[in-house]
């Protein structure tokens, strides 16, 4: 990879191949990430988002291609203070509180009580800090493995459906934190199933069946699939990737 | 390795105990209660009790401790947590270090209830000191939770995760001497019972017992401690980073 290329690009995905149990779930997807975007990653139910997630960050086995994050190969050890990954179900300890939680995983960062507190209150979660995992609504639990995942300044955050059972509020002031990360220079893979969301990404993959069926800004997408809005953009390019395959 | 990051993990692990009180007092108590019970089966052979009440002191925190570290590892894959600490700068021993120190700590704990209730109460009689039955208690909480961190691997559900418990456990409460004498098993059961690692805990507490804390005690707890972290380490090999 020339060199200007790998200080712009965050993540390279080369002819990327996962088979699971016999069956292919990722058929050859390749796409670059440039730095400091946001990217969001659409496409229907069980059509590869989350192996695409899991393989950037390093955790899914592959069959064949390449991921390189960060100039290094997927799952690289050094990467694993360089990237944050929220799963798609919170990963917290429901018997911790959330402030428990979030000093926990702090610590693994090397950040401390102040840093937790400060993550916890970013994902508006301060006035439930004293409060059991267990305890909490769906939403809250969302938010609280979020705040675990923003801890330690990540310049990679992939994050597999964030918003998840959040009211329009917190999902508006979600998004305005994840501008300002990459504002501040972070790198954002954001997974979702709301296209009002895919709006505000500066970039939208669509996967498929496996496939990569679009990459481009949310206007390009537009253009292509001639249509003023994403709902619809989406249904055309799923439907005629359905038929192209028949 | 990180010592900061296995000593977070194992107050981690505390703090989650400590949210649980049913199940810090059944840990505390649940010893103790049993030996009391001992007493009274012996009560008119109190030469009996000193020996079988020992034994109990010194295997109970070796079964409490495996149970509730395989379930809770269990927990640790299934709810997603494992996945997500692989991903950051953890290392894999960093984790199962935490877990052994952690209940090696609750086993202090509960050993020393039990200890105090069955030496002062309960009129337990040893030759050898007290003090050397909490270690080996210790140590052999330690090697329960190791064996619970690896077994946990091959469990899928708490269904077959509690299973594991009478699977490992029982034959070596069996052949360790406890309820059949070594001496008098047939050579193939002998031999069994030399791979087990808890006939050298059964036999360290013997000697406490006798009064002879000597080399024999002192190999017997090398054993223990040496099975337990070749376990800690074999179960470090069951914990993928990458997984289908």
């Amino acid at each position: 990879m020339p060199q200007a290329v790998a200080t712009r690009t965050a993540v390279e995905v080369e002819r990327l191949v996962v088979r699971r149990g016999g069956k292919l779930i990722l058929d050859g997807v390749s796409c670059a990430i440039p730095r400091g975007s946001v990217v969001g990653l659409l496409g229907p139910s069980g059509s590869g988002k989350t192996t695409l997630m899991r393989a950037i960050v390093g955790v899914q086995r592959i069959a064949s291609g390449g991921v390189t994050v960060l100039g290094l190969p997927a799952g690289s050890p050094e990467l694993r203070r360089r990237v944050g990954y929220l799963t798609q179900a919170p990963s917290i300890y429901p018997d911790l509180t959330v402030i428990e939680n979030a000093t926990y995983f702090a610590a693994m960062y090397g950040c401390g009580t102040a840093e937790a507190l400060a993550s916890v209150e970013s994902v508006g979660l301060t006035e439930a800090a004293g409060q059991l995992a267990s305890t909490l609504s769906g939403g809250q639990r969302a938010r609280a493995s979020l705040a675990c995942t923003l801890l330690g300044d990540p310049e990679l955050l992939v994050l597999d459906e964030p918003t998840v059972g959040q009211d329009p509020v917190l999902r508006n002031e979600l998004w305005l934190r994840f501008r300002a990360l990459a504002e501040a220079g972070a790198t954002l893979i954001v997974s979702s199933h709301v296209m009002d969301e895919a709006r505000r990404c500066d970039r939208l993959l669509f996967i498929s069946d496996g496939e990569l069926i679009a990459d481009g800004t949310p206007e390009e997408v537009l253009q292509r699939t001639a249509t003023d809005d994403l709902d619809e953009a989406f249904l055309r390019l799923v439907i005629a990737h359905r038929e192209e395959q028949d | 390795m990180s010592p900061r990051i296995t000593l977070w993990t194992a107050r981690r692990v505390l703090m989650q105990l400590r949210h649980d009180r049913r199940t810090v007092g059944m840990m505390l108590l649940v010893p103790a209660i049993l030996l009391t019970l001992l007493r009274f089966i012996y009560d008119a052979k109190p030469q009996v009790f000193d020996h079988v009440g020992l034994t109990l002191l010194g295997v109970l925190p070796f079964t409490t401790m495996f149970l509730i570290t395989s379930i809770g590892m269990l927990r640790e894959r299934t709810s997603g947590t494992l996945e997500r600490l692989l991903t950051t700068p953890m290392a894999k021993l960093d984790l199962l270090l935490g877990y052994g120190i952690a209940f090696a700590v609750a086993a202090a704990l509960e050993t020393t209830v039990a200890a105090v209730v069955a030496f002062v109460f309960l009129g337990l009689d040893t030759a050898g000191s007290p003090f050397l039955v909490g270690v080996i208690a210790v140590a052999n909480a330690v090697l329960g939770t190791a064996t619970g961190l690896l077994v946990s691997a091959f469990a899928y559900s708490e269904f077959q995760a509690v299973q594991f418990m009478p699977a490992i456990v029982m034959p070596q409460v069996l052949l360790c001497g406890l309820i059949a004498p070594r001496e008098q098993m047939a050579a193939p059961l002998r031999f069994a019972s030399d791979l087990m690692p808890m006939t050298y805990a059964v036999e360290a507490l013997d000697e406490v017992g006798k009064g002879n804390a000597g080399a024999t005690m002192a190999v017997d707890v090398a054993v223990i401690v040496v099975v337990a972290f070749a376990a800690l380490a074999l179960g470090a090999v069951t914990l993928r980073r990458r997984t289908a």
